[in-house]
């Protein structure tokens, strides 16, 4: 299989949206053929970056690359950033407002999911400038 | 058990269902902070939650569970129910509480 490349906007202003590149994403990976469980991780993985650009920050990019051994997703947004990774991804650890607390988000669980499901993650942010959060999941495990 | 041999079980109200009404239960989870389900629940659960909107069905859809069951009297928003129609995700619904829910899903699932 040769390399399959996706790409998302993400709207800033809508979360009852975010979810639609994941679920898109999820589509194309079972026409793709891909194992389910691995369907699975990456589906969680990516909605949980996708639902933070949303909350956290202003909406933002999604790459997905596909290759034969790995799924590669690229979180690009231009948000307020992320002063201290290591406390954020804390389980427990949130700053969500009240208004999407009574949706069911701020469990603080996201990023400790998105490391949880994904083989290779990482996180690169500055205040004021945005976050990148890379993540790759192996489709055959690495022995 | 499938959901629809669920749903009949338990007597819940069938809020919304297509195909997926035949999927098998695999297990159960019960919660309503949408991270922690995202990282517990296991596909194939009926997950018994209190969160009827489309976050909730989005998350259902990505975790890969069997279906929703909403307790408490709690019922699906109008655009959760369109999107659970179109994501094929069953909803269903009940007046109990949580606990005594799982308490019979517990037994019929043993
Ligand atoms: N893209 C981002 N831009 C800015 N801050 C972020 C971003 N992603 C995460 N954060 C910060 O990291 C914290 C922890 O994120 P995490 O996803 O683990 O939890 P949460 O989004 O607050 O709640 P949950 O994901 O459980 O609903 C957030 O509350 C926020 O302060
Ligand atoms: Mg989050």
């Amino acid at each position: 299989m040769s390399g399959i490349h996706l790409h998302y906007d993400v709207p800033g202003d809508d979360f009852t949206r975010a979810g639609e590149a994941s679920g898109s994403v999820k589509k194309a990976l079972r026409q793709l053929g891909i194992p389910a469980e691995v369907i699975r991780k990456v589906a969680i993985a990516m909605y949980e970056g996708e639902i933070n650009m949303v909350i956290h920050a202003y909406g933002g990019t999604v790459d997905v690359e596909v290759t034969g051994e790995d799924i590669t997703m690229v979180l690009k947004d231009t948000g307020p950033g992320i002063e201290d990774i290591d406390r954020a991804m804390t389980a427990g650890y949130s700053t969500a407002p009240d208004n999407v607390r009574s949706l069911g988000f701020g469990a603080g669980m996201g990023l400790p999911n998105m490391k949880k499901y994904t083989d290779e993650m990482t996180v690169e942010s500055e205040v004021g400038v945005g976050t990148t959060v890379t993540m790759k999941v192996y489709i055959t495990p690495k022995a | 058990m499938t959901v629809a041999e669920m749903a009949n079980a338990l007597s819940v109200t069938v809020r919304c269902g297509g195909d997926a009404m035949s999927r098998e239960i695999g297990g159960c989870y019960c919660g309503d902070l949408l991270s922690m389900v995202m990282g517990r629940a296991k596909a194939d659960d009926i997950w018994l939650t209190v969160m009827g909107n489309m976050n909730s069905v989005a998350v259902a859809t990505l975790a890969d569970a069997a279906c929703i069951l909403l307790c408490e009297g709690v019922e699906m928003d109008a655009e959760g129910e369109a999107k659970a129609l179109q994501q094929d995700v069953p909803v269903l619904q009940t007046e109990l509480p949580v606990y005594e829910t799982a308490a019979k899903i517990a037994a019929l699932l043993k």
